[in-house]
C-alpha cells in the first residue's frame, strides 16, 4: 500500500513535470495547439508588428491580429478569418500554420512594406500563401494594413448541368456463388520512361481509361534486378489523377529513393483499376496554360470550373515533354482555394531546372474533388 | 486326444464364422439415396447403442434403444457425399457406408458470362460456364443438356448447346458489329439464369471539329463521333481540345454530350486548335482573324 502511494505520487509529479516542460518548450508541430502568448508582443518596429501578426494567425487568434489593423474599418473580424481560410471549403480550411517568414521590401520613417509568407500545413503538404503587407506608423508602434482578398462573388444565375453520370451496381454481400460482378474498367499504359535522378530512379508516364465507363485507377511499380528479384516496390500516390473518365489519360510519376538505375534490370508495372460511380460534372478549363523556361522554370495558367457545382479541392498534374515528343517530368500543385463557378483560380508550378532546360511541350490535367459529391 | 483338439479347432472357426454373419446382420444400410430423401437403417441382435452418420458436412447421432429400423425423415441427410455410419454399442463397433447422391432435377444454375463488357466484333470473345446444382445446393454430376443463347442489339440471336460434364458445360460466342446490352441466357429444362453483355463501341474513328467565333472565344464543336462501325461512342467519353496560341495554350477535357463535345476558348490571333480523344488524333485549325 504504502509502494503504491509512492508510486501514484512519483507518476503525478512527472505528469505535472513534463506538461509544464510541453508548455514551456513546446516542440515545433504543436506550437499551433497550444494557447501561446505571442513571443513578441511590442509592434515597436514594422518587422515586430509583422512578426506579432505571424504569431496571432498561428494561435489561431484572430480577434487579435484583426484589432492591430490600420485598415480593420475597411473589412469584419470573421472576413480575414476567411480571407485566411477560405470562404469556401478547401484545402485550407483544416490546415494550421506551420511557420511563417517576413522581409522587408521597402521601408521609411513612417511606412514599410514586408513581404510575409505563410506556410500552412495541409494534408496534402506545405502550401504556401504570400502578401505584400504594407505597415504605417502611428505614434509610436506600427499597424499592418492586410491586404483583404474579397470572396469572389458569382452573380446569381442558373447553370444547367446534364452531364453524365455513371452509377453502380456491384453484386451484393449475400448473392450466391457464380452470381456475376461488372467486369473492372480496361485500362493501358501508352507510355513509361525511367529516369536516374539525384536521390534515385524515377519511373513516369501515361495510363489511358481504354473503356467506356469510369474508373479509379493507381499505378504501381516494382524495379527487378537481373535475377528477376524485387529492388524495390512503389506506387504513384498521389502523383496521378486517380479518378479518369472514359478515354482520360493521366500521367502518373513513382519515385524511388535510394535506388540507382543501373541496378534495375526490368521494371513490372502493375495498373489497378476499379469500376466507380462518377460524373463527367464538374468540367474543369485550363486557360493561358504556359511554361515558362528557366531560370525559375515554372508552369502556370489559370483553372476556370465551367460548371455550377463548387469544386473544394483541385489538384492539378502537368505533363512535361521534349521535342520529341517524350515524356521528360510530370509536375504537380494542389490548389489551395475552392474553384468557385466561372472564376479563375490561377497555379503556379515549380519545374526544375535541369528538366525545364528540355521541354517543349505541356500537358496539364486537373483532378477534382467536391465535399458531397461524387468522385 | 487328436480328436478333442479337431473338435475343438471346428467349434473356434465356426464361432468366427457365426460372428462375422452376426456383424453382417446387424447392420443394414441403403447402398444410395438421393438428397433430402427419408432412409432406414436397420440393425439386429443388439440392445442399446449410439448411431453415428459422418458425411462431408454433416454429422448425425442417434441414440438406439433396441434391436429393429431407425427412421431418418426427409432432409436429414441432403449434402451429397459419402457418408460413413458407425453403430456402437457395449459389446463392440459395427460399422458401413453409403452415398447420397444429388437430386436429378436441376434447381439452380450457376452461370458465368465473361466479359461483362466488351468492344464489338469481336470473335469467340464472350464465354459462358454453367454450372447446374439440386435444390440443396449439390452439383448435380449427371450429364444434362444446357442451351445457350445470346441476343444482340440487332435482334439477332447466337444459339449453342451442350451437355455437361462433371456438372459444368461452357460455350463460347462472338460479340456483334452494333453496339448495346445483349441478354446472355443459359437453361436447363425451364431453369434459365440470364446475363447482361454490354458490347461497346470501339475507338473514334474519325475525329473532326469545327470553330466558330463567338463574341471573344472560339466555339469549337465536334461532329458526331462515331466508331469504325458507325456506332456512337458513349456519352461521357473525353474529348480534349487545345488551343495553341503564342505564349501559352488552352486546354479542356470535355465530355461526349448527345454524340458531339463541345467548348468555347478565349480567342488568340493565329491560334491552332486541335482535338483528341485518348489516343485518337482529329483535325487541326489555325485561327488567323
Amino acid at each position: 500500500m504504502k509502494k503504491g502511494g509512492l508510486l501514484a505520487l512519483s507518476l503525478a509529479i512527472a505528469t505535472v513535470a513534463l506538461i509544464v516542460i510541453g508548455c514551456v518548450w513546446p516542440v515545433q508541430a504543436a506550437l499551433p495547439f497550444i494557447i501561446q502568448k505571442p513571443l513578441l508582443t511590442s509592434s515597436s518596429t514594422p518587422e515586430a508588428a509583422v512578426q506579432v501578426l505571424g504569431q496571432e494567425i498561428q494561435a489561431h487568434n484572430w480577434a487579435k491580429a484583426y484589432e492591430a489593423f490600420a485598415n480593420k474599418a475597411q473589412f469584419t473580424e470573421p472576413e480575414f478569418e476567411l480571407d485566411l481560410t477560405g470562404y469556401t471549403t478547401n484545402l485550407r480550411t483544416y490546415s494550421t500554420l506551420d511557420h511563417f517568414k517576413a522581409w522587408p521590401l521597402h521601408a521609411s520613417a513612417d511606412e514599410a512594406d514586408i513581404r510575409l509568407e505563410l506556410d500552412w500545413a495541409t494534408v496534402v503538404g506545405t502550401s504556401v500563401m504570400t502578401r505584400d503587407l504594407h505597415v504605417v506608423r502611428t505614434g509610436d508602434h506600427w499597424n499592418v494594413n492586410w491586404p483583404l482578398t474579397k470572396q469572389p462573388i458569382v452573380p446569381p444565375q442558373v447553370i444547367p448541368v446534364n452531364y453524365l453520370r455513371w452509377d453502380v451496381i456491384y453484386r451484393g454481400a449475400g448473392d450466391d456463388w457464380g452470381a456475376q460482378d461488372v467486369n473492372a474498367p480496361s485500362v493501358r499504359i501508352i507510355d513509361m520512361h525511367p529516369v536516374q535522378r539525384a536521390d534515385g530512379v524515377v519511373v513516369m508516364g501515361e495510363l489511358l481509361n481504354d473503356d467506356v465507363v469510369p474508373a479509379y485507377v493507381s499505378m504501381s511499380a516494382i524495379l527487378q534486378a537481373k535475377d528477376k528479384s524485387p529492388i524495390a516496390k512503389e506506387e504513384a500516390f498521389d502523383k496521378i489523377s486517380h479518378v479518369l473518365l472514359p478515354k482520360q489519360i493521366t500521367p502518373f510519376l513513382i519515385q524511388f529513393p535510394d535506388v540507382r538505375l543501373s541496378q534495375v534490370d526490368s521494371i513490372d508495372m502493375k495498373p489497378f483499376s476499379i469500376l466507380v460511380p462518377a460524373s463527367a460534372d464538374p468540367v474543369i478549363a485550363i486557360d493561358n496554360e504556359k511554361f515558362n523556361p528557366s531560370p525559375n522554370a515554372s508552369l502556370t495558367g489559370q483553372l476556370i470550373n465551367q460548371s455550377g457545382q463548387v469544386v473544394n479541392v483541385a489538384h492539378v498534374l502537368g505533363t512535361l515533354y521534349d521535342k520529341s515528343g517524350q515524356l521528360v517530368w510530370v509536375v504537380d500543385q494542389y490548389v489551395d482555394s475552392a474553384l468557385l463557378p466561372q472564376t479563375p483560380v490561377a497555379f503556379n508550378i515549380q519545374i526544375p531546372d535541369d528538366i525545364a532546360k528540355k521541354v517543349s511541350t505541356e500537358r496539364t490535367v486537373v483532378a477534382t474533388f467536391s465535399f458531397g459529391g461524387l468522385l | 486326444m487328436k480328436a478333442i483338439l479337431t473338435l475343438l479347432a471346428a467349434s473356434l472357426l465356426l464361432a468366427k464364422l457365426q460372428a462375422a454373419w452376426a456383424q453382417e446382420e446387424t447392420l443394414r444400410l441403403p447402398k444410395s439415396i438421393e438428397a433430402g430423401s427419408a432412409f432406414l437403417i436397420e440393425h439386429s441382435g443388439g440392445g442399446e447403442g449410439t448411431l453415428y452418420i459422418v458425411g462431408p458436412s454433416q454429422v448425425l447421432k442417434r441414440d438406439v434403444k433396441a434391436e429393429g429400423a431407425v427412421y431418418f425423415p426427409a432432409r436429414s441427410l441432403y449434402d451429397a457425399g459419402h457418408y460413413n455410419v458407425i453403430f456402437t454399442q457395449a459389446s463392440g463397433t459395427k460399422s458401413g457406408s453409403f452415398d447420397v447422391a444429388p437430386i436429378s432435377a436441376p434447381d439452380k444454375l450457376s452461370f458465368f458470362a465473361n466479359p461483362s463488357r466488351l468492344p464489338i466484333g469481336v470473335k469467340h470473345g464472350i464465354t459462358g460456364a454453367v454450372y447446374v446444382f439440386d435444390a440443396y445446393g449439390n452439383l448435380i454430376t449427371a450429364p444434362t443438356p444446357v442451351s445457350f443463347e445470346l441476343s444482340s442489339p440487332s435482334g439477332g440471336i447466337q444459339k449453342d448447346r451442350a451437355t455437361t460434364s462433371i456438372g459444368r458445360a461452357w460455350t463460347e460466342m462472338d460479340s456483334t458489329s452494333q453496339q448495346g446490352s445483349g441478354k446472355f441466357v443459359a437453361q436447363v429444362g425451364e431453369l434459365k439464369s440470364e446475363r447482361i453483355i454490354r458490347q461497346v463501341p470501339g475507338d473514334p474513328c474519325t475525329l473532326k471539329m469545327n470553330a466558330q467565333q463567338a463574341g471573344q472565344q472560339v466555339q469549337l464543336q465536334t461532329e458526331p463521333v462515331r466508331d469504325c462501325s458507325g456506332n456512337a461512342i458513349p456519352d461521357g467519353t473525353i474529348v480534349t481540345f487545345t488551343e495553341t496560341y503564342a505564349g501559352g495554350q488552352s486546354t479542356v477535357d470535355v465530355p461526349l454530350k448527345r454524340d458531339v463535345a463541345e467548348v468555347k476558348l478565349p480567342l488568340h490571333s493565329g491560334a491552332k486548335f486541335t482535338v483528341a480523344s485518348g489516343v485518337v488524333l482529329g483535325n487541326q485549325i489555325g485561327w488567323q482573324k
